[in-house]
């Protein structure tokens, strides 16, 4: 769903990638948090991660989410941009050679979807293979 | 002294070639080939706007420059392909970089010279004293119409500079700009795509507005062409930067590091700063740069750039302009193309 | 704790029922339920269906369906978990009769999916995602399942021929289930060249999108014993919850809740895994089947396909999975697949089940989970006779 307020409110997260970080025993969140599902602490520090990662897994699909047909077929990945931080994201620009679990990603900012036509468009993040 | 601490540039990954288009159309693609002097061009993925673009090339400038997004008090971006006819493009690029809520933003447009502009703007703001650090940005994924010509050269890509007083990679040495009222090429409110006076936009308006305002730049700094290491034109095709060169004065030899076009396209307000990009890449401590931009309606901004010895500390710090220009390619058929810059009609629900 | 039985069974057909509403599926199926059970008096009615609101504009379903099947003003209740909500109502069952509150409840699960486009199903089904970190940025849930196989297929070998099997295997068992959306048989080489779905996973990978319902009455063994109807007993259930967000955990090649729930049930039913005769499984997807004989501790981590390949979970083998077809042939309308499992091993246990009749099979189990294993729920039965 793409409405002003939602894309407003998660910009940090889908534009630049803003965790949390626990104060008490420094798990990474992201997106943040209230809670710490590790230990409970409720207050944590905001850091930006990297802008780059490795695969865990990809796939690609063939048929999907309306709001992608354009990009049909697109991947998806889940990228380890840190160690215990994972995020799930599509992978745009790649050939067949770069799909593999464990390949080195960089992520860069697209456009995600848009409210129609009209409507606000949603940024966000995508992984893609490296230049070299 | 004052000048850019930090650039950077971005080019999408996929590219149409000149028989691709000609194929299409029933036309020659030698004819377009020869006439325009180009080859190919980069194409936005459906996913890309000036928007996304600007945040990569601003990125990568910030990667060079080493300072935190925090301390920018002012952002510009020209184009003529904003993805909002209302709503700032600068905003979104802002907060994606992170920097803070203490900044100037605005969208400029200038027709192909939207972006120098931009990098004069936020030039002029850090000269003034009223910002410690400013960003420049020329983006575009420019229109053109099917079957018009502009449809072979119109191109996507970004340049981003940051201007500031230290660590200074190359010093703004003298600035110039030249405008008259030339109806050479427009696109009026709620039209797709430009209209152009065709061979208009030649003598009276490209040559023209550079000659004159490179002319004027050459005699305020009290300089001749061959003071100049590298010099970069506004490159809307292959042929007119080349002819402009020679007729201000200067040599092949000076204009091929800057010269992307054969193989980019036009990419409008992202022209002659992405080809400045590609300079830098290669410059060295001492080298002196001329720029001299174009935008139809019309005017020119020009430039005088001298490389500091920090150049060196921060080329390999980002992507180089010729690696997104070469590497990685995806060639789009016309079909991909046209689905791509969305002129297939779908069904809306 | 009351000891608590099933009494009856009700399920429509499953498939394309241009001519059936919502209300329609659930009052023919709970009609169905009643009707064998013997017993008139419900005391409580529980619907479990995931997304009414996304497929058919109608929410509130208690008040909707307690009044289509002629019983206001009993109390009813809509319970959503995905597609686990058919699972996750019965336990709302149990939780009622065991407490002593009701006697006797009824519970239904209902979907009717085909109403709308297959986007706005996908989009209504990756709801059970998260919305934000998922769905947004395109994971549909074939995709998402598509990313476990990967990782699976990776790190244990886990071979695309298991993956077909699992298929083929239950589009076998459900050419003998009359209410199954797909019931004739598929092979090996239709799956691999259907469509590609979410790579590695073909269209023949993927359960349907089903209309239909699925109703049960729930009463204590008491009450079942004087209706002189047959009956099956729950030894014992879990439930179980996992990161909504598939990345956010530690390892997407186990499904935790399902290994959690499974836990709780056996340790309930003091029962091991291999004291299950017959097992209803969530095979949303092919691989998921493979992940659930993992996490139920029928197979060793990382060797589901083992039993796959040995044909040991085909009627006739050591522990016969989804002789009713599974989601994938029998058909999955989400919410109604939780109670749909429980009407197949009632068939199972009191030997109703025909052609796919599991011989001697006692002690039943159900395994049903919502998203990508971020809700799960195990009941075990068993017959007395």
């Amino acid at each position: 769903m793409i409405t002003p307020s939602i894309v407003w409110r998660e910009k940090a997260q889908k534009y630049r990638l803003e965790a949390g970080k626990c104060k008490k025993c420094g798990k990474i969140l992201f997106p943040p948090r209230l809670v710490c599902p590790k230990c409970g602490a409720r207050e944590f520090d905001l850091i930006n991660l990297p802008l780059e990662g490795k695969i865990l897994s990809w796939t690609v699909i063939h048929t999907g989410h309306p709001a992608f047909s354009d990009l049909q077929p697109y991947g998806v990945v889940i990228v380890e941009v840190m160690e215990d931080v994972k995020i799930l994201m599509p992978f745009a620009d790649f050939k067949k050679e770069d799909l593999k679990i464990g390949a080195k990603v960089k992520i860069e900012f697209r456009k995600i979807q848009e409210g129609g036509e009209s409507g606000v468009i949603a940024y966000g993040y995508k992984a893609v293979p490296c230049l070299e | 002294m004052i000048g850019i601490v930090g650039y950077g540039s971005y080019i999408p990954r996929y590219r149409i070639k000149v028989e691709e288009i000609s194929k299409i159309w029933g036309a020659n693609p030698e004819n377009y080939k020869k006439g325009l002097g180009l080859t190919q061009k980069s194409v936005p993925a459906p996913d890309q706007d000036v928007i996304t673009e600007s945040v990569e090339a601003a990125r990568n400038a910030l990667k060079r420059a080493k300072i935190s997004p925090q301390k920018l008090g002012c952002l510009y971006i020209g184009s003529e392909s904003h993805p909002y006819a209302v709503k700032p493009s600068g905003t979104v690029v802002a907060e994606a970089i992170g920097a803070s809520g203490n900044i100037h933003i605005s969208s400029l447009e200038f027709a192909c010279k939207a972006g120098s502009e931009s990098m004069y703007l936020a030039y002029a703001q850090v000269k003034a004293g009223l910002v410690e650090y400013g960003m420049g940005i020329g983006a575009d994924t420019s229109q053109g119409a099917p079957s018009d010509a502009l449809e072979y050269s119109t191109a996507a890509g970004a340049a981003a500079f940051i201007f500031g007083s230290e660590n200074v990679i190359a010093t703004v040495d003298f600035t110039h700009s030249y405008t008259t009222d030339t109806p050479d090429f427009w696109r009026r409110e709620y039209q797709h795509y430009p209209r152009h006076g065709s061979r208009f936009t030649g003598e009276p308006a490209y040559f023209h507005h550079i000659f004159s305002c490179g002319k004027a730049l050459l005699e305020k700094s009290n300089m001749k062409p061959e003071d100049f290491k590298f010099a970069v034109f506004h490159q809307p095709n292959g042929k007119f930067p080349l002819t402009i060169g020679k007729k201000l004065g200067f040599k092949e030899e000076q204009l091929k590091t800057g010269f992307l076009v054969p193989t980019l396209g036009n990419t409008y307000s992202g022209s002659s700063p992405i080809g400045l990009t590609a300079i830098l890449d290669e410059a060295k401590a001492g080298d002196k740069i001329f720029m001299v931009s174009f935008g139809s309606g019309a005017g020119s901004d020009g430039f005088i750039f001298t490389v500091t010895k920090k150049i060196k500390e921060v080329q390999n710090l980002a992507p180089k302009t010729r690696d997104y220009l070469d590497k990685k390619l995806f060639f789009v058929d016309y079909g991909t193309y046209a689905k791509f810059r969305k002129k297939i009609l779908k069904l809306v629900e | 704790m009351k000891e608590i039985a099933v009494i009856g069974y009700g399920l429509t057909k499953f498939g394309e029922l241009w001519d059936k509403s919502l209300r329609d599926l659930f009052v023919e199926a709970s009609l169905k339920a009643i009707e064998k059970s013997g017993i008139e008096e419900i005391d409580a009615l529980y619907v479990g269906c995931m997304s009414s609101g996304l497929f058919t504009e109608q929410e509130h379903l208690g008040a909707l369906i307690a009044d289509y099947l002629g019983k206001n003003p009993i109390p009813a209740t809509r319970v959503e978990s995905a597609c686990a909500s058919g699972g996750v109502a019965i336990l709302q069952g149990i939780y009622a009769i065991a407490s002593g509150f009701y006697e006797t409840v009824l519970i239904g699960g209902v979907e009717k999916m085909t109403d709308v486009s297959g986007g706005t199903a996908t989009i209504a089904l990756g709801t059970a995602a998260d919305s934000s970190y998922e769905l947004f940025f395109g994971a549909t849930f074939p995709g998402l399942y598509a990313l476990m196989a990967t990782a699976h297929m990776e790190k244990y070998q886990t071979k695309r021929d298991a993956l077909s099997m699992v298929a083929v295997k239950n589009h076998f068992h459900g050419k003998f289930n009359p209410y199954a959306q797909f019931p004739f048989e598929i092979t090996k080489e239709q799956v691999l060249s259907s469509p590609m779905v979410s790579e590695p996973l073909h269209l023949l990978d993927c359960s349907p999108i089903t209309d239909g319902a699925a109703a049960i009455v729930l009463t204590t063994k008491e009450k079942a014993e004087k209706t002189g109807k047959p009956y099956i007993l729950l030894k014992g259930f879990g439930q179980a919850s996992d990161t909504i967000a598939l990345h956010q955990r530690e390892d997407i090649t186990f499904l935790k809740a399902v290994a959690k729930s499974a836990e709780k049930a056996y340790k309930m039913a003091n029962i091991k895994p291999n004291d299950i005769c017959v097992a209803e499984v969530h095979d949303c997807f092919t691989i998921a089947e493979i992940m659930v004989y993992e996490a139920l501790g029928l197979a060793e981590k990382g060797k589901g396909q083992d039993l796959i390949l040995k044909e040991e979970t085909k009627i006739g083998g050591k522990i016969p999975v989804n002789t009713s077809g599974g989601l994938k042939a029998k058909g999955h309308p989400v919410g109604a697949t939780g109670v749909a499992q429980v009407c197949e091993i009632y068939q199972q246990l009191t030997k109703e089940a025909e052609k796919r009749q599991v011989e001697g099979a006692k002690i039943g189990l159900c395994q049903n989970m919502g998203g990508t294993g971020a809700s799960s729920v195990v009941t075990i039965w068993e017959v007395m006779k």
